[in-house]
């Protein structure tokens, strides 16, 4: 085989296994290609009715346009840069540590460099390839709306896959230099997770401080952000532009991604070898430090214990906390706010914080009550099933407590009805998401918690309108208490349609 | 009266999934005794041994530990044995150290007596130097020697141990039967599966075959060489022609 025919069939290869990985993803490792792929394609269509919603009305948009649409148009773009970004440094992340694979490469007499350079292509393609998905009801919206200048919208997200994935290489390379092998897995799972929300948690943020609001097209609106952007000719607005149908400049921004990825690819490539002999030589050995006393205590505490102590050296869920508090952090500024004035629109942190804790409580009851990585040491242990999944919830119930109670105590300073309120939708929300758990029961193993939500469709759509549901039904208590009613009842019948179709029911 | 003088009575276990995994399966392990059961792949000896732990609900069928019927009582019985797989099932981010004292707090052995015990079964299994280092680093062969040690920290009166030898190294391995032969000299009783036959060959008291979920040989050694007509064959010979006289016959 010659070198061309020797890199398209690894090209192949690298394809293969990423379609089957997300067919996995989307199946739950059921093998239903076929249904997912139709399911996919439904979804895909049914898709195209928010989309309508959403972008209709701006399909007649055309440069030059007002700076604010411009700026929201522009920051619109940034976003999903920033969560292509996020998703990128996870996939390769992912491809640093696949051991067996790189092994197995890294012992076979192939070039490495051109092994690794299509092996970067392919996670800019994957990231691509899911950003353009997601994309095409949007743009299929806005061509059919507004014509054939709109298909430009399709090399924009192309370009900003690319360039995505290539800034996530270089980053999770760097961080290999800088911090070690050992450490960048945990620095990189933080970095992916939040940096797609950051930036809309500094936008509420600035909009908090400055016009004491949560809504982050505040500041982007403003007089002052028109007063602050470049002029209309400016790079900033090239991306803007480009998917306003400007071909030229879409072209020029496909260019430099791809450039941009050459690059990357020409530079890191080659050393993409060293670093993941380096991940294979570092098996991160991490000291506790001296060893205290066992400790008394009975068989459900030392459970909670064992929990608790997992919970805490969980890099999964530190980057998820990590999220949640910097998205509860711009509704406490707006709390802190509110201590000296009289708006009304501090009601509106009651549903955020209900939410966060909601989706907080799905991840943490995931991981105490299926991911449990010693199933038959617990099962073998003299103590009664139930016993063990009543400390698992304590443990679940614990956590959400020590994590919410600073809020709920501020809110007490501000209104203590509210405060009441919010600290009884915390504690529904965070119940229904740990019975979920419970009725949708997978044992596995913490590791494998990126798969949580492909286990089963039913049981991610239940927690989440659980959350959304207790969230609405909290904040109406506090402004239309006879909706709250109707909005409660409702959740409690999502919930109960979740537990009939669950296997436990079955 | 016999179930109270066995470790382990089991009486006509049975177990279905697609196929009868084990089939009416009669077995008596005495108190003190150490009993290797040996088998090809598939023919039902971890299946049986998952139901005897308590890990698996039997389809029919008896199970008796130390008088105890496992069935109606199965936190009493699981108070006084252990479990070990050949997967070895330990928390990465704990340390041997935290993982013992987790496996104490559950079977509820005074803190005391459990840490004092937790270091010496480490430091005997050459853990020493990784005491509190998390799991996560270790190699399959540590790990098989944290979880062992789990099993053995509770003093259990009955370990059920399969395939504990995979993945270890000789040294390993020697510290590991060690340990095992201690346990039976106290009054301890171990029951073992394992392909290694040597191993069977040179630590069991009483070797049992299992085949397509039947007993199909029991007996010491020289039992078993009686039953198979010649006093100089090896196990391995003895058990590759019960084996194949077996399938010749299903």
């Amino acid at each position: 085989m010659n070198s061309v025919a020797h890199l398209s069939w690894f090209a192949r290869h690298e394809f293969r296994l990423a379609w089957r990985e997300w067919l996995a993803m989307m199946t739950g490792g059921r093998r239903r290609r076929n249904r997912a792929v139709i399911g996919l394609l439904i979804f895909a269509a049914i898709l195209h009715l928010p989309a309508y919603a959403v972008v209709s009305r701006y399909a007649d948009l055309r440069f030059p346009l007002d700076p604010s649409s411009l700026i929201v148009l522009t920051a619109t773009i940034f976003l999903a840069w920033a969560l292509m970004l996020s998703q990128a440094i996870e996939s390769v992340t992912r491809v640093f540590y696949a051991r067996a694979d790189l092994d197995l490469i890294m012992s076979s007499p192939a070039k490495l460099t051109n092994i690794f350079s299509i092996r970067i292509a392919a996670i800019a393609l994957t990231v691509s390839s899911m950003a353009l998905l997601l994309s095409t009801p949007f743009i299929d919206v806005l061509v059919y709306l507004g014509g054939p200048r709109w298909l430009a919208g399709f090399g924009v997200v192309l370009a900003i896959g690319l360039s995505a994935a290539a800034t996530a290489i270089a980053v999770t390379a760097f961080l290999f230099r800088r911090i070690g092998p050992s450490r960048t897995r945990l620095v990189a799972q933080i970095v992916s997770a939040v940096i797609g929300a950051g930036f809309v948690i500094a936008l509420q943020i600035v909009a908090v401080l400055s016009y004491g609001t949560l809504s982050r097209f505040a500041f982007l609106t403003s007089d002052t952000a028109a007063r602050i952007a470049p002029a209309l000719d400016s790079l900033l607005w090239w991306p803007a532009r480009a998917s306003l149908g400007d071909l030229e400049i879409m072209m020029l921004l496909l260019a430099a991604s791809l450039v941009l990825l050459g690059v990357v690819m020409a530079v890191f490539a080659p050393r993409f070898a060293d670093t993941v002999a380096s991940v294979a030589a570092n098996p991160a050995a991490v000291t506790q430090g001296r060893a205290r006393a066992f400790r008394p205590g009975s068989r459900q505490q030392a459970l909670r214990r064992k929990e608790i102590l997992l919970l805490r050296r969980d890099p999964w869920l530190l980057s998820q906390s990590l999220m949640q508090m910097l998205y509860l952090l711009p509704p406490a500024l707006m709390l802190w706010r509110s201590f000296s004035g009289t708006s009304t629109a501090i009601v509106l942190i009651t549903p955020v914080i209900v939410m966060a804790a909601g989706q907080l409580a799905g991840g943490l009851a995931w991981l105490t009550i299926s991911g449990e990585d010693a199933p038959d040491l617990v099962a073998t242990a003299p103590l009664p099933p139930s016993r063990v999944t009543r400390a698992k919830i304590e443990v679940v119930l614990i956590a959400i407590a020590v994590a919410f109670a600073p809020l709920v105590a501020a809110l007490i300073f501000a209104s203590p009805q509210q405060a009441a309120v919010t600290a009884i939708a915390i504690v529904i929300a965070t119940a229904s998401a740990a019975a979920v758990q419970l009725w949708f029961r997978a044992q596995a193993k913490r590791s494998q918690f990126r798969r949580r939500q492909t286990s089963s469709r039913i049981a991610t759509f239940a927690e989440a309108f659980s959350s959304i549901g207790w969230a609405a039904t909290a904040a109406l208590a506090l402004t239309i208490p006879g909706a709250a009613l109707v909005s409660g009842i409702l959740t409690l019948v999502t919930l109960a349609i979740a537990w009939k179709i669950s296997p436990r029911q079955a | 009266m016999t179930s109270q003088l066995s470790a382990l009575a089991v009486r006509g276990l049975t177990k279905r999934f697609d196929r009868p995994a084990v089939d009416a399966l009669d077995l008596t392990i005495r108190v003190g005794e150490f009993y290797a059961l040996l088998g090809p792949n598939g023919a039902g000896k971890t299946t049986t041994l998952r139901m005897v732990a308590g890990l698996l609900r039997p389809d029919a069928g008896s199970v008796s530990i130390l008088g105890i019927d496992a069935l109606a009582d199965p936190v009493a019985a699981k108070q006084i044995m252990a479990w070990v797989s050949d997967e070895p099932m330990i928390y990465d981010k704990l340390t041997p150290l935290e993982y013992l004292e987790f496996v104490a707090g559950l079977w509820g052995i005074d803190p005391r007596t459990s840490e004092q015990s937790a270091r010496d079964l480490l430091v005997s299994l050459g853990l020493e130097p990784h005491l509190n280092e998390r799991c996560e680093g270790f190699s399959k062969g540590m790990r098989q020697k944290v979880a062992l040690a789990g099993a053995l920290v509770h003093d259990p009166r009955l370990i059920i141990l399969d395939e504990p030898l995979t993945g270890l190294d000789a040294l390993s391995a020697r510290h590991v039967k060690g340990l095992l032969q201690e346990r039976v000299r106290t009054g301890c009783t171990v029951i073992m599966t394992t392909h290694i036959l040597e191993v069977a060959e040179r630590m069991a008291d009483r070797i049992g075959v299992i085949a397509a979920g039947r007993l199909i040989a029991e007996g010491t050694l020289a039992e078993l060489r009686e039953q198979n007509g010649r006093n100089d064959t090896t196990l391995e010979d003895m058990f590759i022609a019960l084996v194949d006289t077996e399938a010749a016959a299903a």
